[in-house]
């Protein structure tokens, strides 16, 4: 979001380094300084700027949690409230100035199939300028990407309160049976004809998915029939807010009440800065189809108490209740010292959903206290180091593997069903890979069961570098293995290729023994190492390699991999033109 | 080689001249070709400081082969002329000559003769004048004897038009006594051999100097790849810091583990397509601690242990998927979890360096899969304080001392910190890791005593590694793409230099 200077100058800040400073500490990002016209210059060229404003702007990043800082509105005012140059406003839900009914909006059963909540509330003799009213536009959009998850979890709908007239019902009905003239059209669509409109709509296309399956649309009707919203797609024109609005019916649809309550609270209570009583909010009733009534906006007000010496304990600093109270009023959970020991009674308002436990009051006090004042100190506990095994085994083995010749491939964990099955003359489906369901591209499509196809990738991307290439990797393959708990499990296996103008068996056939060697393992049929022609495999299982040139690898009785000459049908699907020879092992058996 | 009676002569020759002769002159003194001279030259170089000769070029005139005809035998129309006897001769006579024809018409041109073309008996030529002064000839002559300056530019290059002359560029060396001058030749030997070293015979010989300039023979060995040299180091100081390694080889994760185990919400944009790999086989997974998962469950949906909660309706279905791990947080809390298990607690400080994968846009320094490198301590009573000091060992122990926190959001940690460091080259704050506590909501449930604080930080290793060996481009040190000869080349990784 832009911030500009007059805005600074509110909290009474002149020089863009105590900007970046106050951004800083309050944990704000100040991505950059720049204007109007600059932006324009780089988005649209010199021409388009030509005229444009060069009043300096501040772009900030506001964290994710803190929806009470995503307009001007509520950033100004937290960091005024932060440099202790404004107190916390106090917000209020009030009834109607005239002693009237409140707004009443009523939810029928029909909406329990597809978007069962709805929270409602008014915003009295409200004054928009051009600048307001933007703002209060880009707030609901902000909410509507943030804490409403795309529309998904909650839609609001605003509407000139003067040119419709309750009480509202929030039914759902077919598609064909709704119609109306909605936002920025000219005439009146059926919800059917909508949904195909909107198809080719670079914003609201994004938002069709949420109900286009469902057999009933959510609608929201006045007393007349005239149609508010078709939630969460579109407001009707009807009720359309304009710069002149003075009274405003906001509707938040849900999925997700609790998240329904919380942005209505936020739209309420920043917007109701420019109504004629300022901060106050006026109530609506919501009727559920089982009878049941409630009050909205709740703009809860909620306590807290805690100890000075829990802060003081979990931050690592010494201070007094009193200043800690003064600490966490900066942060807008205005405070105070019961009076009972050092115990602090922290409120928390309607605009701080993000609190929800006595931690976050800890970081509150901690940020305002300032992470960087903080004295840095060495926990004493004491721990004994360990390595994990395979680990530990997976360091040594890379050290002596290059000391024989061989250099470290770094290959991806991901890859393409062709790279493990097709390339290697392997069928899928005996590979036991793990399948990825969303893969944006084929490169991401299972995790890999051979290291093998990244070592020839690797070649081929460097056919340019002098022969011999010798390379290996020692690193984890997935497996399917229904004896886990997510029914898959890594295994450590090395790899190494020779690739060359010969194939090179015998060196691959030397790094073994050498490998052996290092794991102390003995040439041997029993307690040894030894490898047999694996006619069988060759023909039926295992057609990476050349026929007649592979053989399996067993150590004390139990196979741990293959060697051999590869297939010349894996050198071509590799894109290599040479002949190979490979070894893969797994080394989990040597632990 | 050339034979050492030639080099010696040459090594007289310098021997007489102060301040050094030219090989031209050299050849030109003892009459031999100037390649021989150069030769000899090269065989003198090798033998070391005997001469020292300096490669010069230098351009002079040569005649070509019609010149040096002409040199010997006069130029064609002199010929003619010559061939004229007072009676005359008939043309056609005159052009059957060898020169006939270029000497005719410029005798002609010279008006040194005439055609009688109605002479009885057919065309006939005459001299016009008694005797004549043949210039080209001596012109030649004088280029013949080195004396070319002698002669204008103009005259030279009339001469090269008729292809008579031509400019020729010579490589000559321009030689001089060596620091060890002497005017006899020695034999110098290449290597020392056992021979030698048995005969004793190595005290009397001279040896070959070695040009300390060229590369050595390159060692015939392998390579370790970069990024794995500093998860080395990495490795190293969480081990010097007592820090035991957490078991990541686990790429397939739950979203329970990964996820809600760490209170993530399940609308939280994280768990969505466009950011998290799912697994379609095996989709779920189907064990769970169930009495934790209950705990979970609630404290998501309903709050306890001091928290509102997030009040959805939290569901098993969600929490089952199967995932490619997007942080190896993911084991720290099954870590966490099995620790709460032990009779009895106690401290513990883990680490890992593994892989984790996400969704992403895909870009010059980002990928679908990087390693992420994270410590976790967890103890009685640890404070922010305690947080900001380990990591400032941890940072001391990679070089940088200057650290900075900022306020930062994780839904897993609070209070979350980004760490900056000081970048003297940049001169700014830029972002080195992430680090926070981890909250209660994740902790309790399962089953950590109260007074327990779980404090972890992480980075990913690709950044600084990429800073350390000055790699723009991920695809150039991660992945099939790597470039060889960059893993070749790499200097080994001393994080703290």
């Amino acid at each position: 979001m832009y911030l500009n200077n007059k805005m600074l100058f509110s909290i009474h800040i002149l020089a863009d380094e105590e900007f970046d400073e106050l951004c800083f500490e309050f944990g704000l990002e100040l991505d950059e300084i720049t204007s109007e016209k600059e932006i324009l210059i780089r988005e649209q060229g010199g021409e388009k700027a030509e005229g444009a404003s060069d009043v300096v702007l501040y772009k900030i990043d506001v964290p994710a949690n803190r929806y009470d800082l995503l307009c001007l509105e509520g950033l100004v005012r937290g960091l005024q409230v932060f440099k202790e140059k404004l107190e916390a406003p106090r917000y209020k839900r009030v009834s109607p100035a005239d002693g009237g009914e409140p707004q009443r909006l009523v939810i029928t059963e029909e909406t329990a199939s597809v978007r069962p909540h709805a929270v409602a509330a008014v915003l009295r003799n409200i004054t928009f300028t051009q600048e307001r009213y933007e703002s209060f536009i880009e707030l609901q959009e902000k909410l509507h990407q943030n804490i409403c998850r795309k529309r998904t979890l909650v839609a609001i709908g605003t509407h000139d309160l003067d040119t419709i007239s309750g009480p509202f019902t929030y039914t759902a009905k077919p598609p064909g049976e709704i119609r109306f003239k909605p936002l920025s059209q000219s005439r009146e669509y059926t919800a059917a004809e909508l949904m195909s409109l909107y198809k080719t709509d670079s914003h609201l296309r994004h938002y069709l998915h949420i109900i286009e399956n469902e057999p009933l649309y959510p609608i929201i009707y006045d007393s007349n029939g005239i149609v508010l919203s078709m939630p969460p797609i579109i407001n009707g024109d009807h009720s359309k807010i304009s710069l002149n609005t003075k009274n405003i019916f906001i509707e938040c649809t849900a999925t997700d009440l609790t998240k329904a309550k919380i942005t209505l609270d936020m739209v309420v209570t920043m917007f109701s800065v420019y109504c004629d009583e300022p901060f106050t909010v006026e109530e609506a009733e919501v009727v559920y189809p089982d009878g049941r009534l409630s009050v909205y906006p709740e703009l809860a007000y909620r306590t807290e108490t805690l100890s000075g010496d829990f802060i003081n304990k979990r931050v690592g600093i010494n201070e007094s209740a009193e200043s800690i109270a003064q600490l966490l009023t900066r942060m807008c959970l205005r405070s105070e010292v019961s009076g009972e020991g050092d115990l602090i009674q922290v409120e928390i308002p309607p605009t701080r959903a993000d609190v929800i436990h006595a931690c976050d009051i800890m970081e509150d006090a901690a940020i305002a206290y300032g992470f960087n004042n903080i004295v840095r100190s060495t926990p004493r506990t004491y721990t004994v180091a360990n390595q994990l095994p395979v680990n530990k085994l997976t360091e040594l083995l890379r050290q002596d593997l290059t000391a024989a010749g061989f250099t470290e491939a770094l290959t991806f964990a991901l890859c393409s069903e062709e790279d493990i099955a097709d390339k290697l003359r392997k069928n899928i489906t005996e590979t036991r890979a793990v399948h990825i369901s969303n893969p944006k591209t084929a490169d991401f499509q299972v995790a890999r069961t051979s290291l093998l196809p990244g070592l020839l990738k690797t070649i081929a991307a460097n056919r340019k570098m002098p022969l011999p290439l010798k390379l290996f990797e020692i690193s984890d393959v997935v497996l399917k293995d229904e004896t886990k708990d997510v029914g898959a499990r890594n295994n450590r296996r090395l790899c190494a290729v020779y690739y060359n103008k010969s194939p090179g068996f015998e060196v691959i056939h030397g790094l073994l023994d050498r490998v052996m060697q290092l794991l102390d393992v003995k040439p041997g049929r029993n307690q040894g190492y030894h490898i047999q022609a694996s006619y069988l495999k060759i023909y039926f299982n295992d057609s990476t390699f050349f026929p007649g040139r592979c053989a399996e690898i067993f150590s004390c009785g139990k196979s741990i991999g293959h060697l051999g000459v590869l297939h010349p049908d894996v050198i071509s699907r590799f894109e290599l033109t040479m002949p190979c020879s490979a070894i893969d092992i797994d080394i989990e058996p040597f632990l | 080689m050339a034979d050492n009676g030639l080099l010696e002569s040459v090594l007289r020759l310098v021997e007489k001249v102060d301040g050094g002769t030219d090989s031209q002159d050299v050849a030109a003194d003892l009459g031999v070709d100037h390649q021989v001279i150069v030769g000899a030259v090269k065989s003198l170089q090798a033998l070391g400081e005997v001469i020292s000769a300096e490669q010069k070029s230098s351009r002079h005139w040569e005649l070509t082969g019609e010149g040096r005809e002409i040199a010997e035998q006069g130029s064609h129309e002199a010929r003619v002329f010559n061939a004229i006897p007072d009676e005359g001769l008939p043309q056609n006579q005159l052009m059957k000559m060898p020169s006939g024809k270029v000497g005719f018409s410029k005798a002609m041109s010279n008006k040194w003769i005439r055609l009688d073309k109605a002479h009885e008996g057919g065309p006939r030529v005459f001299k016009t004048v008694e005797a004549i002064e043949d210039t080209v000839r001596d012109k030649l002559q004088l280029v013949q004897k080195g004396q070319s300056a002698k002669l204008e530019d103009k005259e030279k290059n009339e001469l090269k038009k008729r292809k008579l002359l031509s400019e020729v560029t010579v490589k000559s060396y321009w030689i001089t006594k060596g620091s060890s001058f002497s005017t006899t030749i020695t034999k110098q030997e290449t290597e020392l051999t056992p021979e030698m070293i048995a005969s004793g015979s190595w005290k009397e010989k001279k040896f070959k100097p070695y040009n300390f300039e060229a590369m050595g023979v390159a060692p015939d060995c392998g390579h370790l790849h970069p990024l794995m040299k500093v998860r080395t180091q990495f490795r190293q100081i969480f081990l010097e810091m007592g820090f035991t390694e957490m078991p990541t080889n686990n790429f397939i994760e739950s979203s329970f583990w990964n996820f809600d185990s760490l209170f993530q919400p399940q609308q939280h944009p994280a768990r969505d397509q466009h950011d998290t790999f799912f697994i379609s086989d095996p989709a779920l997974a189907h064990e769970f601690p169930q009495d934790y998962l209950e705990r979970v469950k609630k404290v998501h949906s309903e709050g306890g242990y001091g928290s509102q909660g997030y009040k959805y309706d939290w569901k098993i279905e969600e929490a089952q998927k199967n995932l490619l791990r997007t942080h190896t947080t993911a084991v720290s809390a099954r870590m966490l979890y099995k620790l709460a298990q032990q009779e009895k607690f106690t401290p513990v400080k883990y680490f890992s360096i593994d892989r984790v994968f996400r969704n992403e846009t895909l870009d010059a320094t980002h990928l679908a899969e990087f390693h992420q490198i994270e410590g976790v301590v967890a103890d009685y009573g640890l404070t922010l304080g305690n947080l900001m000091g380990i990591l400032h060992q941890f940072f001391t122990k990679l070089g940088i001392t200057k650290l900075r926190f900022k306020p930062a959001y994780n839904p897993y940690t609070e209070p979350s910190m980004e760490v900056f460091s000081y970048h003297e080259g940049l001169k700014k704050w830029v972002e080195v890791g992430n680090s926070g506590v981890f909250r209660p909501e994740m902790l309790l449930p399962m089953g950590l005593p109260e007074g327990v604080s779980v404090i972890a930080w992480g980075l990913s290793l690709e950044r600084p590694t990429m800073i350390k060996y000055g790699i723009n481009n991920i695809r150039e040190l991660v992945g099939h793409k790597v470039n060889l000869q960059m893993v070749y080349d790499s200097p080994i990784c001393r994080l703290d230099s």
